[in-house]
């Protein structure tokens, strides 16, 4: 071996090393993330069923079955129910006319899509109370058709579907946008029409980011607090989704309680992840397949 | 079914992708547009398939005017350059969709099952009704793509690069059986290609195009023999161009190195385009055209030598016999026994076939061919 074979031999171990690391230092660098995860997600999660148990089972189970707490969670499923079918409708309307048509006012309307992302949620709540409030210029007039909407569930939806809107469409963008539209040109060159194509085409191929917008947009209609908040007037029994019912028994010193409907929304989230890992699972073979065209 | 296209034009932000177009493919006829990239090949077809709609001009199926009519209901089956298969869907529902979307008189779905493996053994694909696209090699795709054009009984058939992505050989056997397909159908079918000997091969017409606009349309004898522009000249075929100078009745290049005939070509500058078949290495003693070899290389049986000649060593390719031994710096001396003249008119370019040579004695068929015609 000469000289110079020996110096690019030594370079590229060199190299090797750069790129992939010891064990030493991947075992650390899993320790450190798992500790991460341990401490900002699992702890939190636990810390809320251990303290909805702190006083006993039968707390819990009180807390749960009393009557504000199911009109609550009644509540809370009617409005995302109502949110995300809207937003369903919305995301993919919006999703479609960005991606699959050139017109003015395109990167606006991009913009105005994450305003809900951009503007903090109580922000948000007080912008409806401006619009549709007794002192704005909308306010007589629903008097009048005797129209409730502030501090009633149609306040409490139209501000879930504002939050929520953003989630569906930012998911389907960009995998609209990368896909094209050259599946359409095709489905409609061999005379398919504007349904059939979107139903048999363009949805197919987007189900997955589809799916994903959904369990987020319905996760956070379920667990929208500021913007609701404003809007709704804080009615038990009538106006409170969980997460505020959730604020009035904190503070009504009832932590027990309290943690024990936390619970309950932390359940609905779990279920909503459990849901979809289990959808990817079932479902891999057909995703790997399309991932690899 | 005949598609007339009538002074169309494209543009795409102030860049014209087809200027001014008028071309006509006749009924049952296989056409193939030929061009560079970015020559406006794929605008052309996504016209007249009704994906793009024109800034100006009109598309005619049969003196209909086509954008009266839904792009679903014009009949044009679209093979597109990426294939566009629906990648969630099996090969077999690929290629049954056109025939699952038709409005009037939908086929039952046995006789859907019936039609698609009728077409599947037509592409060669039969047995793969079940995989995914993204289980298909490349070329499987790009017949799907066709089968799933082809179950329409389009009347129009339109081919972007159909056998764009293949390896040599594939393309070879793909071209003859596209060749067969259409014989058999009769579908009038315009594709488009890169590749100069794919669609001399295949076509029963050739269209050049350049910058957006048809250069020539011809049959395939028609483009390699009489180039009517000098940019057809270099696309099809290989060639020399020499800068000449046109003055009575003669082209020439310094005072006498090249002195050609030209006929009734204005004076003033020109081009002088050559194909190796035209350069004959003379090996008799007679007259001809000194040069310096400065390479050599073997194609075939020939050997294609390449020769520097004149002041400014204009560079000349032409074939020599492989057993006559030809070295480097060699000189040596040529005869021109065919080409073309392109003068630089002010409407477009004049052209002359030339006539005769500096060389008087032709002792080949191919250049008395040139001065008969
Ligand atoms: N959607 C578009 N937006 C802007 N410019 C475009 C668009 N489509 C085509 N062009 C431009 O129009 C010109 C012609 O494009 P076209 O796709 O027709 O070329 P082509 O002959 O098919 O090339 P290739 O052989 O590379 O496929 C190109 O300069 C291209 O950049
Ligand atoms: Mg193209």
């Amino acid at each position: 071996m000469t000289e110079a074979e020996k110096s690019v031999m030594a370079t590229r171990r060199r190299q090797k090393q750069a790129v992939g690391e010891g064990p030493l230092t991947r075992a650390a660098l899993i320790a450190v993330a798992l500790a991460f995860l341990g401490i900002m997600l699992i702890a939190p999660l636990l810390v809320v069923f251990a303290e909805a148990f702190s006083r006993g089972a039968g707390v819990f189970f009180d807390a749960l079955v009393a009557p504000h707490t199911m009109s609550a969670l009644q509540l809370t499923l009617l409005v995302a129910a109502i949110a995300v079918p809207a937003n369903l409708v919305f995301g993919i309307a919006a999703a479609w006319a960005i991606t699959k048509f050139d017109f003015k006012g395109k990167a606006f309307l991009l913009t105005l899509i994450d305003l809900p992302f951009a503007v903090s949620p109580v922000v948000s709540g007080l912008i409806f109370v401006l619009l549709f409030g007794a002192n704005s210029a909308l306010g007589p007039w629903l008097d009048e058709m005797n129209i409730k909407i502030l501090f009633a569930v149609p306040g409490i939806v139209i501000a879930t579907i504002f939050i929520t809107f953003p989630f569906i469409a930012r998911e389907l963008i960009p995998l609209m946008e990368q896909q094209g539209s050259s599946e359409e040109e095709a489905a409609v060159s061999l005379g398919a029409g504007g349904w059939r194509t979107f139903f048999l085409v363009t949805l197919p191929n987007v189900k997955w980011g589809l799916l994903y917008g959904v369990l987020l947009c319905n996760a956070r209609a379920m667990g929208e607090f500021g913007a609701v908040s404003v809007v709704s007037g804080h009615i038990r029994g009538q106006t409170n989704t969980l997460p505020l019912h959730i604020e009035i028994l904190y503070h009504d010193n009832k932590a027990a309680a309290a943690f024990a409907v936390a619970s309950l929304l932390a359940m609905l989230a779990l279920v909503t992840l459990a849901v979809k890992t289990v959808l990817e699972a079932r479902f891999a073979g057909s995703l790997a397949a399309q991932r690899r065209h | 079914m005949q598609v007339r296209v009538t002074n169309v034009s494209k543009n795409y932000a102030g860049m014209a992708a087809l200027a001014d177009v008028s071309l006509t493919v006749g009924s049952g006829e296989l056409v193939a547009l030929l061009g560079p990239s970015g020559s406006g090949k794929t605008t052309l077809l996504r016209t007249i398939a009704g994906l793009e709609t024109p800034d100006s001009g009109v598309v005619y199926f049969n003196d209909r005017d086509a954008s009266e009519s839904r792009i679903q209901d014009r009949g044009v089956g679209f093979v597109f350059q990426h294939y566009a298969l629906f990648k969630h869907m099996r090969v077999m529902d690929n290629i049954a969709f056109g025939l699952r979307a038709r409005k009037k008189n939908r086929p039952k779905e046995a006789d859907v099952k019936l039609k698609v493996m009728e077409l599947l053994d037509l592409v060669q694909l039969s047995g793969l009704e079940k995989r995914f696209p993204s289980q298909l090699s490349g070329g499987q795709r790009q017949r799907v793509a066709l089968a799933r054009a082809l179950a329409i009984e389009p009347s129009v058939l339109l081919l972007d690069e159909p056998f764009g992505a293949l390896d040599a050989r594939v393309r070879k056997d793909l071209r003859r059986w596209l060749r067969e397909i259409h014989d058999r159908t009769g579908h009038t079918t315009l594709f488009v290609t890169h590749d100069q000997e794919e669609a001399l091969e295949l076509a029963d017409r050739v269209v050049v195009m350049n910058k957006g606009q048809i250069e020539q349309s011809a049959t395939p004898d028609e483009i390699y023999d009489t180039p009517a522009t000098p940019f057809v000249f270099s696309f099809i075929g290989e060639s020399s161009v020499i800068p000449v100078v046109v003055g009575n009745g003669r082209a020439t290049l310094d005072e006498r190195v090249i002195d050609l005939e030209v006929g009734v070509l204005a004076d003033g500058p020109a081009k002088l385009f050559l194909r190796p078949e035209d350069v004959a290495m003379v090996t008799d003693g007679g007259p001809g055209i000194p040069g310096l070899v400065v390479s050599t290389r073997r194609i075939g049986g020939m050997r294609r030598v390449t020769m520097e000649c004149g002041l400014a060593r204009h560079r000349i390719e032409f074939d020599a016999p492989a057993e006559i031994d030809i070295h480097n710096s060699q000189r040596l001396q040529v005869r021109i026994t065919g080409g073309r003249v392109y003068g630089d008119g002010e409407e477009g370019y004049a052209t002359e076939k030339l006539a005769s040579s500096d060389t008087a004695d032709f002792k080949w068929a191919r250049a008395e061919g040139w001065i008969d015609r």
